[in-house]
C-alpha cells in the first residue's frame, strides 16, 4: 500500500479525483468524515485524516477501475491513520468517561427482544438469513459498516467499531477510554444484538424462520 | 439472554460469526 500524501485541510477531495463521478466522491467523503469523527472526537482531526486519506487515493486513482475497489483501499488508508492517532493519543477523556456505560442502551429494548424468562420473543427471534454468507462477506460488508453508523447508538458504534473494523484489542480500549473490561463487553454485547437486529429487519427479512 | 455468553466468546443468532467476517474484511 502507497503512504499516503500530506494535504491541506481542503473541504472538498482533491482535485486529482475530479475525473470520477463527483456524487460518488462526496458520498464516499461524506462516509469517511462520519466514521473519523466518530472515532476520534474532533473534528479537525478527523478533516485532515480523510484528507490525506484521500490525498493517498491519488496516485492510484487510476488504478481502480471499480468504485468498490477505490471505496475499500482509500477507507484502508483512513483506518490505519485512525489507528495510529489513537494509538498515540493513550489517554483521552472522552464520551466513555463522561456517559455510563447503560446510558447509551435502556434495558427496555432489551424487554423488547427477550421475555420474563429471558427467551426470545416469538417476533424477534434471529431468522435464516437467506443469502448466502459468501455473499454477505463479499458484496453486502458495506452494509454492516452502514448500519454500524447508523442504527447504533454513538457509544456503542465507536467500541464496536474500535473493536471489530479498527482491530484495537479490548486492553487498547479500555486503557485508552478508561473503561473496565466488564463494562466493555457489555456494550460491545449490546452493539451485536442491535446490529444483528438492525441488519436483518433491513435486508434479511425474507429469511425463513429456521 | 444468557447471546451473552456468545458475544462473550468474541473477547475471551450464533450471524455473529457473519458479522465478524465482513468487520474483517
Amino acid at each position: 500500500m502507497t503512504d499516503p500524501m500530506t494535504a491541506g485541510p481542503s473541504p472538498h477531495p482533491p482535485s486529482n479525483l475530479s475525473g470520477m463521478d463527483p456524487e460518488f466522491l462526496e458520498q464516499l467523503r461524506s462516509q469517511m468524515l462520519r466514521f473519523a469523527i466518530l472515532q476520534l472526537q474532533d473534528e479537525q482531526q478527523a478533516e485532515d485524516a480523510v484528507q490525506e486519506a484521500l490525498a493517498g487515493a491519488l496516485k492510484n486513482a487510476g488504478a481502480f477501475n471499480r468504485r468498490a475497489a477505490l471505496k475499500t483501499w482509500v477507507f484502508a488508508i483512513l483506518k490505519n491513520k485512525i489507528t495510529d492517532t489513537l494509538r498515540g493519543k493513550g489517554r483521552t477523556l472522552t464520551i466513555g468517561t463522561l456517559a455510563p456505560p447503560d446510558s447509551s442502551e435502556s434495558s427496555d429494548h432489551f424487554d423488547d427482544l427477550f421475555d420474563e424468562t429471558g427467551h426470545w420473543h416469538a417476533q424477534e427471534r434471529p431468522v435464516h438469513w437467506q443469502q448466502p454468507e459468501q455473499q454477505i462477506e463479499n458484496a453486502h460488508f458495506w452494509r454492516v459498516f452502514e448500519a454500524c453508523l447508523t442504527c447504533l447508538p454513538e457509544q456503542q458504534s465507536r467500541f464496536f467499531m474500535m473493536r471489530e473494523f479498527l482491530e484495537l484489542s479490548s486492553d487498547e480500549i479500555c486503557h485508552n477510554e478508561q473503561i473496565t473490561t466488564s463494562n466493555l463487553h457489555v456494550i460491545l454485547y449490546r452493539a451485536r444484538i442491535r446490529l444483528r437486529e438492525c441488519l436483518e429487519n433491513h435486508w434479511f427479512l425474507n429469511g425463513e424462520h429456521a | 439472554r444468557q447471546t451473552r455468553l456468545m458475544s462473550e466468546a468474541q473477547e475471551r443468532f450464533r450471524h455473529l460469526t457473519t458479522l465478524r467476517n465482513a468487520a474483517q474484511r
